[in-house]
């Protein structure tokens, strides 16, 4: 956990389970307070996030949106069948940087720099479920040069490249079988590269009513020649399957479509609707293959069978003063994990979400964001039925009980703009 | 602004210390329901002191059923459970020593470097004379029949030399003339477990039926009547008037505190277990008798004449020549075959004289080939092909002094068809007793005080496989190597379970509990305990 911690504050870029699968939904202070909601939203530089379309209509020449999440995730796990107990604690720390540029009217330059994926979730060293994992770390910085193009007055569009860059690191023990004592494997890989895209339009039918539509496209995270490392005892030691190597996986993220529409009936208020809808069945499986000693590589298929699955989020926006907005948000987090599949590395279901917050607008260039982020899961029983245990040709074992999850993440962030 | 801000911030605390919490905790149901498990006491013989790999050692005590139920009794008000002390134990090797002599031997390990079950090196440091005189919660004892448990003097010191005395039962016995019933019952128990029974039919049915010569056949006292077990041999099968009293009589003494409930176990059908289905009844594969040419001799020097013979007399199929196409059945000797010594002698007399053709005649008299319904003991795959040391110079020169192969093998290698079905006949003459007597009992209480785990049943499942809870499947299939480690029950010695195998069967009688005392107990997920020891190198 302290490990984790110190290394969060160094590369700013860890992330704690939380929300569908392994999407992280924290990009950006302003939005997030509303729910998460903004691809019809045009409030700050974060639009270069959720609609790059937005740029066009944003009223400075210059933005800047810089922020930090502090994620506090919890998991409880008990099963009464067996009288077993574990929990997990862990913090993330997601970032992002927007920066937008009005070159002409109708052109805007931007750049996105945000962590909208990943994983961290640390559970006790040999605990019941060891098998399926100890602890595993996933971390995706997106970089997106964007730019954005008004036509007319009432429609914009933008986009640009994502360039990916991501690294993985997952431990688990061998088997649950005893003979192999705690065996265990690590395989890690760093600076994964990938590509994909993002566009987006928006369409500003009248004054009090904005229309938003944004694709973010599937990317790949393909590990190739990561290191896989045994920790074995004398008997797993006798087995060529056992021993160090490179491994190849591949980690889908998923491509997101997201359509909404935002209301501002009058200076003071605004309210935003947005619909997400992730293609998350791409996660069939995680696929691992061992490159070692075996006289062949060693595979390990591991069924994920992940749903698409929808958000609904619902967000509003007062501004009480110059000097102080608040906002206030709902969504709705479908899981993508199917019963049957549910593995401790990502230990969620649906989840209902609250959030809050508010900007001090220090003066008429800078502002200071608060967030705060609630995830309720309600408890749940549930299993992962298709382990396969390497010393058994039996066959698929499973390995569940009742999970109770919470996730509290406070941000903070400056806006900057003229 | 100020406030707005303090409400915020007290609020962000407040979340972040949330702690997500369940319904009910992880025990919140547990319940002893009618039971109380404030002093347990397990009653049997190997099976309940935790015996594996042909021994007790100090490792496998640790995973003896009574312990895994004793753990899970812990948590609904199960007092403090004591097994007897195998501190002496120190490098976990099992075996025993009597006077400084080992008396028997280490547990067995699979050695991955001979790819074999060999027993651990080195020398056993239990030694029985160092008298514990206490009483446990434990009080299986290894080797123990049903009669046993209430024989004074079955853990005097001075009778282990003679065979009077049980060394497991002497380590801890309370005096040189205290019973294991006796013991038992100065713990009060308020709950017990009692296994025993197995062994009343399982060392006949390990022996092959023979007495401990091996040859002679041991006697089956369902047939001859006797009543008196002091008379009977260590192999003989135990009357079954006999056990119904001795076991009416157990009952009743550990219900003679009218609180007490307990839980009674059925006798397995031993002939289920691996060490009589390992080896084939056809074990020799034409390679494994050397080719067709090696055959061919065979046939011509030995079978033919057999077949000839016993054809002659009316039994085509007693013996049949080898093939070379196919496995072939072991050359034995069955007790209850029709004698054709002097058939044989006859025969042979022309070619050999009559002094060695009667050597042949005594040594093949009574040999018939291997069918389906035999079975073949575990032991016999390293004796069979080896020289027999009974054939005569004259078999030696003739090539007809291989076990099994030129050579029958011994009574003790194989339980018949004949034997087997003496096996069965009792075993289910003592279930029927365990269930009458549970059921007088609780007829009589008006509720259940001995509920019955139908281990028969159980262990029955293991010939075709078991699916636990947690959808592991196992079987008793365990000498397919390691690759397949995580499906085995057994241990090595084939009679005993493997940890894994007694976490099963604490979870059947968990079940029993459960059901028949309305308790609720979490079971053990067996796929967490070990279940062959496979060492690198031995």
């Amino acid at each position: 956990m302290r490990k984790i911690f110190s290394l969060s504050l160094m590369t700013l870029a860890s992330f704690s389970m939380f929300a569908g699968g392994y999407r992280v939904s924290v990009q950006g202070q302003k939005q997030l307070a509303m729910g998460h909601t903004g691809v019809a939203v045009v409030n700050s530089a974060e639009v270069a996030f959720f609609n790059p379309a937005g740029m066009s209509f944003l009223d400075k020449k210059f933005n800047l949106s810089v922020g930090g999440n502090a994620l506090f995730a919890k998991s409880r796990f008990q099963n009464s069948q067996y009288n077993w107990q574990a929990s997990t604690d862990n913090l993330g720390t997601p970032f992002s940087l927007y920066a937008t540029y009005k070159i002409a009217d109708w052109v805007s330059a931007g750049l996105a720099v945000y962590t909208p994926y990943g994983s961290s979730v640390e559970w006790d060293k040999n605990w019941q479920g060891a098998h399926l994992v100890n602890n595993i770390e996933l971390q995706a910085i997106f970089i997106q040069p964007t730019v954005s193009f008004k036509i007319e007055d009432k429609f914009s569009i933008g986009g640009g490249p994502i360039f990916a860059m991501g690294s993985v690191n997952f431990n688990r023990n061998i088997t649950p079988n005893p003979l192999l004592e705690n065996s265990n494997v690590t395989l890690d890989a760093k600076g994964i590269n990938a590509t994909g895209y993002n566009v987006g339009f928006m369409f500003k039918p009248m004054e009090e009513i904005t229309l938003g539509v944004d694709y973010r496209s599937e990317i790949i995270m393909e590990a190739r020649g990561g290191s896989a490392k045994y920790e074995r005892n004398a008997i797993a030691n006798l087995n060529p399957a056992f021993t160090d190597g490179t491994f190849d996986a591949d980690l889908p993220l998923p491509a997101e479509i997201t359509a909404g529409i935002s209301y501002k009936p009058c200076d003071k208020w605004l309210f935003a609707f947005d619909y997400n809808y992730t293609k998350w069945s791409v996660y069939e499986a995680l696929n691992i293959t061992i490159h070692n000693d075996n006289a062949t590589p060693v595979v390990s298929n591991n069924l994920r069978n992940y749903k698409n699955s929808s958000t609904y989020r619902l967000g509003a926006q007062y501004k009480a003063t110059d000097k102080f907005t608040v906002r206030a948000g709902y969504y709705f987090d479908e899981s993508p994990v199917q019963d049957g599949y549910f593995a401790p590395e990502t230990p969620r279901n649906d989840s209902n979400v609250y959030t809050g917050g508010f900007t001090y607008q220090v003066s008429e260039k800078l502002g200071i964001d608060f967030s705060f982020l609630y995830l309720h899961f309600d408890q749940t029983d549930n299993s992962y039925d298709y382990y396969d245990d390497p010393l058994t040709t039996t066959g698929y074992t499973s390995f569940g009980g009742t999970y109770k999850s919470t996730v509290f993440s406070p941000g903070i962030g400056i806006t900057y703009g003229f | 602004m100020k406030n707005k801000f303090i409400l915020l911030s007290a609020l962000a605390i407040g979340f972040a210390s949330c702690e997500p919490e369940f319904d009910k905790e992880v025990n919140a149901d547990y319940t002893a329901g009618e039971a109380d498990f404030s002093s347990y006491v397990a009653i049997g013989n190997s099976l309940t002191a935790g015996y594996m790999d042909g021994t007790v050692s100090k490792g496998s005590q640790m995973n003896s059923y009574p312990n895994l139920l004793a753990q899970q009794f812990a948590l609904v008000g199960g007092g403090a459970f004591e097994q007897p002390s195998y501190a002496d134990d120190v490098n976990n090797l099992g075996g025993l020593m009597l006077g400084g002599n080992p008396i028997s031997t280490t547990r067995l390990v699979i050695d991955a470097s001979q790819g074999r079950p060999e027993n651990i090196a080195g020398v056993p440091t239990i030694e029985v004379s160092q008298l514990q005189q206490k009483a446990y919660n434990n009080m299986g004892v290894p080797g123990a029949k049903s009669f046993h448990l209430i024989a004074p003097g079955y853990g005097n010191l001075a009778g282990v030399a003679i065979g009077a005395a049980n060394p497991y039962f002497v380590r801890h016995a309370t005096s040189s003339s205290a019973m294991v019933l006796g013991d038992a019952m100065t713990k009060a128990p308020t709950f017990f477990t009692n296994w025993i029974g197995s062994n009343d039919v399982l060392s006949y049915a390990t022996n092959g039926g023979a007495t401990s010569d091996g040859n002679t056949a041991a006697a089956d006292h369902n047939s001859t009547g006797n009543l008196n077990p002091a008379t009977y041999g260590g192999n003989d099968i135990t009357n079954s008037n006999v056990f119904t009293s001795v076991y009416s009589q157990i009952i009743n003494t550990l219900t003679s505190n009218p609180n007490t409930k307990g839980v009674v176990c059925t006798i397995p059908s031993v002939t289920s277990i691996p060490y009589f289905t390992t080896v084939p009844f056809a074990p020799l594969s034409p390679t494994a008798l050397g080719g067709s040419a090696n055959i061919n001799a065979l046939n011509a020097a030995l079978y033919n004449n057999l077949d000839a013979i016993f054809t002659a007399f009316g039994e085509p199929n007693r013996v049949n020549p080898l093939t070379a196409t196919g496995a072939n059945p072991l050359l034995i000797t069955d007790v209850d075959a029709a004698d054709r010594t002097a058939q044989i002698t006859g025969a042979l007399t022309p070619t050999y004289g009559p002094v060695i053709a009667a050597e042949f005649g005594a040594a093949f008299g009574k040999c018939r080939q291997t069918t389906s319904s035999d079975l073949v003991v575990l032991p016999a795959s390293s004796v069979i092909g080896t020289n027999n040391a009974n054939a005569t110079a004259a078999m030696v020169a003739a090539g007809a002094n291989k076990n099994g192969v030129s050579y029958p093998m011994a009574n003790k290698w194989v339980l018949t068809a004949n034997e087997k079905a003496k096996v069965a006949a009792a075993t289910s003459a003592y279930n029927a007793a365990i269930v009458s007597i549970a059921n007088a009992k609780n007829t009589a209480a008006g509720f259940t005080v001995v509920a019955v785990a139908d281990m028969n049943a159980v262990m029955n499942q293991l010939i075709t496989g078991i699916r636990t809870e947690s959808g592991s499947f196992y079987t008793a299939n365990y000498f397919s190597g390691s690759a397949t480690e995580g499906g085995v029950l057994f241990s090595l010695d084939g009679v005993h379970p493997n940890a894994r195998g007694y976490s099963i069967i604490a979870n059947e009688i968990i079940k029993v509990i459960n059901r028949e005392f309305k308790a609720n107990l979490p079971i053990h997920n067996s796929a967490y305990f070990p279940g062959i020891n496979i060492v690198p190198t031995n």
